[in-house]
């Protein structure tokens, strides 16, 4: 499929002014053979349905899937579990990413608050996620702060883990650099740490915002009324296989299109970075 | 101008002390260029990193004019054999690092004042990772001149180069020494390199226990022939590898 976009870009090439055809083309043609193998999957999906190889009441027809969110949405229902449990994701999400990078950089930059914060951190990563279930309850009520708290903890650990390891990792050399050219305490943080180690903090976040998805479906597990979590149960404990299915859907969607808004937002500070991809970028604008 | 005096150095080592220098001593005048030559371990880049303030020496000091050397100045600016840009800011902004207090104006002016100096007036927007090798030594030579030092320590800076873009980037560092007057110290292993770009030469032997270790100083006498440098390869090289009685200056 890849090399037949390419060879439609390089035949356009010519009859199209190259800014218009390349990028485009090149674009497009990385979306459509994403949407591929999600194709394959709902074709098999269809037709393992069909000819009743699964039995329809564990693994309903798409269409019925479909349905079954139409319906949901038509009152709004269905929007407003989307929009819950976004926002606890969210929430979850900004608080746990803040204090992780401030731990992250303050440990990262000082060997003495390093020893003194990072056994504690983690020998807290080895606790399992729903072992704080019961204490968030008793601290924090079965309402929404427990919830966030949660999924604050799931966010933290690897946009920690990543900043204070990016930190301590960065060339020795710049930072001679740093001090030949008389750079103070801030500037040397301003110019060389932090710009240095922006790849590994967006790994973090994104690695930080996929467990936040996984750890919404635990928090909304512990007694919501709302939210996609509270729909898997709903359809759990009403025998509605579509339901749990067209919730798993949701979460896979809407997990991707964060990403990619947390992908896309942080692109312009990683243009430094040489991947592979940069040079087939660079190479296709060339 | 730069005074070293009594200079010794010694690292720890599994709880030894290893000697690197020895009561180096050696004065350096205004505007001229001084090469720093030897075997490997002699202490070359360590003498240079002490002049720069990266290193501090065990005992003895270095003086610019009558202020002692104890930290990095913007008096004294040092180019690395690796550039060591920073590849997550673009040319300008690699050379900006060197004159943050300054403002922006003055900045920009400067920056692409020094840019046209090295010949690099239009790679500002570009990323270290778009540069050649020779260029990117020219950005880091921009990054050490910009802050207009009195001295100019180069440790090695041509030793990654291929011998084209090497002899270019020579020509290039002799003119801006003439129109900029500076001191400069340079390290190098390339003993042509050193005769053919340097006032003085200063060969350092290898400390070694309970012997006086004979650095030698070599004047080049201008203007140089390529018949004389010949000759002169041949004293550094007997200074080197100590296998003459050499006709040099001795100082210990």
């Amino acid at each position: 499929m890849y090399l037949i976009l390419k060879n439609i870009n390089l035949k356009l090439q010519d009859k199209f002014p190259k800014y218009l055809s390349c990028n485009l083309i090149y674009q497009l043609s990385h979306n459509i053979i994403g949407i591929v193998l999600p194709i394959i999957i709902i074709i098999i999906w269809y037709l393992l349905t069909i000819t009743e190889t699964v039995r329809n009441n564990l693994l309903p027809p798409p269409q019925e899937v479909i349905d079954e969110l139409l319906n949901l949405s038509s009152d709004g229902t269905l929007f407003s579990h989307i929009l819950i449990t976004l926002s606890r994701v969210f929430y979850g999400f900004v608080f746990g990413a803040v204090v992780a990078t401030i731990l992250g950089v303050i440990t990262g930059v000082s060997p003495t608050l390093r020893s003194f914060f990072d056994p504690t951190i983690q020998a807290l990563k080895a606790v399992p996620s729903l072992a704080w279930v019961p204490l968030f309850i008793l601290w924090f009520g079965i309402f929404e702060d427990s919830k966030i708290a949660l999924i604050s903890v799931g966010v933290f650990f690897p946009i920690y883990l990543n900043l204070m390891m990016g930190i301590r990792q960065i060339d020795k050399k710049m930072i001679e650099v740093a001090h030949i050219n008389n750079l103070n305490y801030f500037q040397t943080v301003r110019w060389v740490l932090l710009p240095g180690i922006i790849p590994e903090w967006v790994t973090g976040l994104r690695s930080g915002l996929a467990l936040g998805w996984m750890f919404v479906i635990a928090a909304e597990l512990m007694g919501a009324s709302e939210g996609l979590g509270y729909l898997m149960i709903d359809g759990q404990m009403t025998g509605r296989p579509a339901l749990i299915i067209g919730a798993l859907i949701l979460f896979a969607i809407i997990g991707k299109i964060t990403d990619e808004i947390l992908y896309i937002s942080a692109k312009p500070f990683l243009k430094w970075k040489v991947s592979l991809n940069t040079m087939q970028e660079e190479e296709n604008n060339a | 101008m730069l005074k070293i005096h009594n200079v010794s150095k010694a690292f720890k080592n599994n709880d030894k002390s290893v000697n690197v220098l020895e009561n180096i001593n050696l004065f350096v005048e205004k505007q001229e260029i001084l090469s720093l030559v030897g075997q490997s371990g002699c202490g070359k880049s360590t003498l240079l990193r002490i002049i720069s303030g990266l290193e501090k020496a065990s005992s003895g000091h270095v003086k610019l004019y009558d202020e002692i050397i104890t930290k990095p100045s913007s008096s004294i600016a040092m180019v690395f054999q690796d550039p060591r840009l920073m590849p997550w800011l673009n040319v300008f902004d690699n050379i900006k690092l060197s004159i943050l207090n300054d403002s922006k104006e003055t900045q920009k002016f400067k920056i692409n004042n020094t840019l046209k100096k090295v010949g690099l007036e239009n790679a500002g927007d570009l990323w270290p990772r778009q540069l050649s090798g020779g260029m990117a030594q020219r950005v880091a030579i921009a990054r050490a001149l910009v802050q207009e030092p009195k001295v100019l320590l180069l440790d090695e800076p041509f030793s990654a180069l291929d011998s084209f873009t090497k002899t270019n980037l020579h020509e290039h560092v002799k003119d801006l020494w003439s129109s900029l007057k500076i001191t400069i110290v340079m390290v190098t292993h390339d003993i042509n390199e050193a005769t053919g770009m340097s006032d003085r030469i200063l060969v350092l032997q290898k400390p070694v226990k309970n012997k006086v270790s004979r650095n030698e100083i070599i004047k080049i006498n201008q203007p140089r022939s390529s018949y004389k440098n010949d000759e002169y390869n041949e004293l550094i090289k007997n200074c080197i590898f100590n296998t003459n009685n050499v006709q040099a200056a001795a100082f210990t």
